[in-house]
C-alpha cells in the first residue's frame, strides 16, 4: 500500500469518526459518560477519557465499528419500526459488542425537520428504544445502554429535501470507554 | 434594566383632579372606540406629540412618544399622524387640548404627556383624549420608577390607551423569554435570552454550552422552565429569573423530560416523561416534589397546557395513529379528542382568556399556526409557511407569538407575531436567528 491511499484513508476515517462523536457539540455532550457529565465543569475538573479511533482494519477499533459494522441505523418517515437492512447492521453491533465488552454506548435517537419540537423528541426517543430492545434482544446486556433523543436539534443534512431528511432519520450507536456507567 | 426589574413595581398614581371638566362634547359621533373582532379595520387615526419636559427629562421626552406610537402602530389596529402634519403644539401637560386643530388632520385619539427625571427617578404622566368627542378619555395616569425603565413606561401608556379604546387587556408591558440561535443548521448552538415583547433590552440567561428548548414564564414571570441538555440528556429545568440560578426537577435514571409548562398557580409542572421509548404525561407539585403519571398509554403523549382555571390540560396524543389535540381533567383520567379536521395537529396552548386554543397544524408538506374554540369548532388558520411552530399567546389573548423557520441548508429561524384574526404578520426584531418565543403576564 503506497503512502497516499493509506493517509486518505486515515482522513476518511477521522471524517466519519466525526460524525459519532457527540462531543463536537461541546460540553455536556452525552458520549461524556460518567465523566464529563455535570459534575465534570469547571477548571478542568473531572476525568476526560481519552480513546483512540484506531485502524479502521483493526476491528477492535472504534473506526472499525463506525465503518465497518456501521454505526447507524435509518428509518422511514414518521416511523420507529426497524427495516430489515438496520436489522442487519444491528446484529452486526451486537456481535461486535459483545466481543469488545469494555465499551459502553448511548443510542442517539434523532428526526428530520418535518415536525414538532416535542414530537421529534418523543420520536427520536422511540427510535433510540427500537435499537436498543434489538441489542438486548441480541444479546447486548442492558446496563451498557444507554439512550438520548435529540429530536430535530442535530441533524447531519442540512438540505430541506427528503435525500437530506432520510440522513437525519437515524438511531446513532456512540461507543465509550467503560462499561457499567 | 436586568432581569430584576421584571417584578419592580411600577407606581400607577391617578391624576384625580388634576384636570378639569372639558366642556361638553359636541357628540356628532359615537364614542371612540375599535372593535377589534370585527372583520376588517380601517386603523384608527392617532397622534402622539413629543411629551412635554417638565425637568430633566431630555431624550426621554421625545422618545417614549415614539415607543407609544410603535406600541399602537404595531398592532394594527391604529395609524400614526406623523408629527410634521400636526397643527398644534403641546407645550404644556395641563392647558386645553385644541380639538378644532387635531379634527382638522383626522386625528382621532390624542395622547400627551409629560416626563420629569430627578433624584435617580423618572415620572411620566399621560392623557388620552377622544378628539371628535372632545373629551378626555379616562382619567390621566402617572406612572414612576428608575430611569431605565423608561421603556415599560411608555408600553403602560400604550397599554392604557389600547385599553381604553379597544376595551381589550393591553399586551405591551410585557416580555417574551425565547431561544437565541447561532451556526450552521448542522451544529447550532442555542441559549435562552429574554426581550421586551417588541424585541428592545434583550439579556441573555444561559451560554451556548449545552442545547436548551422551549422555556415558559411562571405565571407571575420570576421563574421560567425549560428542557436543557446539560447532563447530556433532556432534562426540565427551572430558573430564577432573578438569580439565575437553575435546578433539574424530576430527575429520574434512564428517562427523558420535556415538554414542562405551568399550572395557573404556579405551583405545579405538567410535563412529558419518556422511559423506554414511550412518552407520557406527569404532574409534579414544586413544594413537595410528589409526582403524578396523568397519562398511560403506548402512544406518544406531549405539549400539555393548563386551561386558565386550572382544571383542565390540552395535549397532542399519537393515540388515533396521528398527531390529534385532547382535553383532559387536570388530574388526569379520560382525555375527549377536540381536532376534527385533516392533517396533524400539535403544541396546543391555551388562551389566557379561556375560550380558545392556539396550536400548530401540519398539513400536506405546509406548517400553520391557526386557533379554535375549545371544543374543536370554529378552527381558523392564521400563517401557512415552510415550518410555522409553537405558538405563545399576548397576555390579552388577542395576539399570538410562534416560530418560523425558512427551508434549506441556510435555514434560519425567527420569532413573528399574528392577530388572532389572521391580521398583521410581523416578524419580531432579534439580533439573530430566535426560536420557541414564550409570553410573560403582563408586568405589574
Amino acid at each position: 500500500m503506497s503512502l497516499l491511499p493509506k493517509a486518505l484513508l486515515l482522513v476518511a476515517a477521522f471524517g466519519l469518526a466525526a460524525c459519532n462523536n457527540p462531543d463536537r457539540f461541546g460540553a455536556g455532550g452525552a458520549g461524556a459518560g460518567g465523566a464529563g457529565g455535570a459534575g465534570g465543569a469547571g477548571m478542568g475538573g473531572g476525568f476526560v477519557d481519552t480513546t483512540g479511533l484506531g485502524d479502521p482494519n483493526d476491528p477492535r477499533s472504534i473506526a472499525y465499528f463506525n465503518q465497518r459494522v456501521g454505526d447507524r441505523v435509518l428509518f422511514p418517515v414518521d416511523q420507529h419500526t426497524l427495516t430489515d437492512q438496520g436489522r442487519q447492521v444491528l446484529s452486526g453491533q451486537a456481535q461486535w459488542l459483545m466481543t469488545n465488552s469494555s465499551y459502553a454506548v448511548i443510542i442517539e435517537g434523532h428526526a428530520d425537520e418535518q415536525g414538532t419540537r416535542e414530537y421529534n423528541l418523543s420520536l427520536g426517543a422511540r427510535r433510540a428504544a427500537s435499537v436498543q430492545n434489538y441489542l438486548i434482544s441480541q444479546g447486548v446486556p442492558a446496563n451498557r445502554m444507554r439512550t438520548v433523543s435529540y429530536g430535530k436539534e442535530r441533524p447531519v443534512e442540512v438540505c430541506s429535501s427528503e435525500a437530506c431528511y432520510a440522513q437525519n432519520r437515524r438511531a446513532v450507536t456512540v461507543l465509550s470507554m467503560g462499561a457499567g456507567m | 434594566m436586568t432581569v430584576k426589574h421584571l417584578s419592580l413595581p411600577v407606581l400607577a398614581i391617578a391624576l384625580m383632579g388634576l384636570f378639569g371638566l372639558q366642556a361638553p362634547a359636541q357628540a356628532q359621533s359615537g364614542p371612540l372606540r375599535i372593535e377589534i373582532t370585527e372583520g376588517v379595520i380601517e386603523p384608527l387615526p392617532f397622534a402622539v406629540p413629543d411629551f412635554v419636559d417638565e425637568g430633566g427629562a431630555g431624550e426621554y421626552a421625545r422618545n417614549i412618544a415614539r415607543v407609544i406610537a410603535a406600541d399602537l402602530s404595531g398592532t394594527g389596529l391604529f395609524r400614526e399622524i406623523p408629527r410634521e402634519a400636526h397643527i398644534s403644539r403641546i407645550s404644556s401637560f395641563d392647558s386645553s387640548i385644541a380639538y378644532e386643530d387635531w379634527k382638522a388632520i383626522n386625528a382621532q385619539a390624542v395622547i400627551t404627556g409629560a416626563v420629569t427625571v430627578s433624584g435617580g427617578r423618572i415620572v411620566v404622566k399621560f392623557r388620552l383624549f377622544d378628539v371628535f368627542s372632545g373629551q378626555q378619555l379616562g382619567e390621566g395616569l402617572q406612572f414612576a420608577g428608575t430611569p431605565q425603565t423608561w421603556r415599560r413606561m411608555a408600553h403602560k401608556v400604550a397599554d392604557a390607551a389600547y385599553s381604553r379604546i379597544t376595551g381589550e387587556g393591553g399586551y405591551f408591558d410585557s416580555r417574551v423569554v425565547f431561544v437565541s440561535e447561532s451556526g450552521p443548521k448542522n451544529n447550532r448552538l442555542k441559549r435562552l435570552a429574554v426581550m421586551d415583547y417588541d424585541g428592545a433590552n434583550v439579556q441573555y440567561l444561559t451560554d451556548s454550552s449545552s442545547i436548551v428548548l422551549a422555556p415558559r414564564f411562571s405565571p407571575s414571570g420570576d421563574r421560567i422552565l425549560f428542557t436543557s441538555y446539560q447532563t447530556g440528556f433532556p432534562r426540565i429545568t427551572l430558573m430564577d429569573v432573578g438569580s439565575l440560578r437553575t435546578q433539574t426537577l424530576a430527575e429520574q435514571p434512564g428517562t427523558m423530560t420535556f415538554a414542562p409548562r405551568f399550572s395557573p398557580d404556579g405551583g405545579r409542572v405538567v410535563f412529558s416523561l419518556e422511559r423506554g421509548g414511550n412518552s407520557d404525561l406527569y404532574m409534579l407539585t414544586l413544594g413537595s416534589g410528589n409526582l403524578v403519571q396523568l397519562t398511560n398509554a403506548p402512544s406518544i403523549e406531549t405539549a400539555p397546557s393548563f386551561s386558565p382555571d386550572g382544571s383542565q390540560i390540552v395535549f397532542e396524543s399519537d393515540r388515533s395513529g396521528s398527531q390529534q389535540l385532547y382535553i383532559m381533567p387536570a388530574s388526569g383520567g379520560e382525555a375527549r379528542r377536540i381536532s376534527a379536521g385533516q392533517g396533524r395537529y400539535s403544541t396546543p396552548v391555551w388562551s389566557p382568556r379561556g375560550d380558545m386554543i392556539a396550536f400548530t397544524k401540519q398539513h400536506q408538506g405546509r406548517f400553520h399556526i391557526g386557533v379554535m374554540r375549545t371544543d374543536g369548532r370554529e378552527e381558523r388558520l392564521l400563517t401557512a409557511s415552510f415550518l410555522d411552530e409553537g405558538p405563545t399567546w399576548a397576555p390579552n389573548g388577542r395576539v399570538i407569538m410562534f416560530t418560523r423557520e425558512t427551508s434549506g441548508a441556510g435555514g434560519q429561524a425567527a420569532l413573528y407575531s399574528v392577530d388572532i384574526s389572521g391580521r398583521n404578520l410581523r416578524q419580531i426584531p432579534t439580533e439573530g436567528a430566535a426560536s420557541d418565543p414564550a409570553w410573560s403576564p403582563l408586568l405589574p
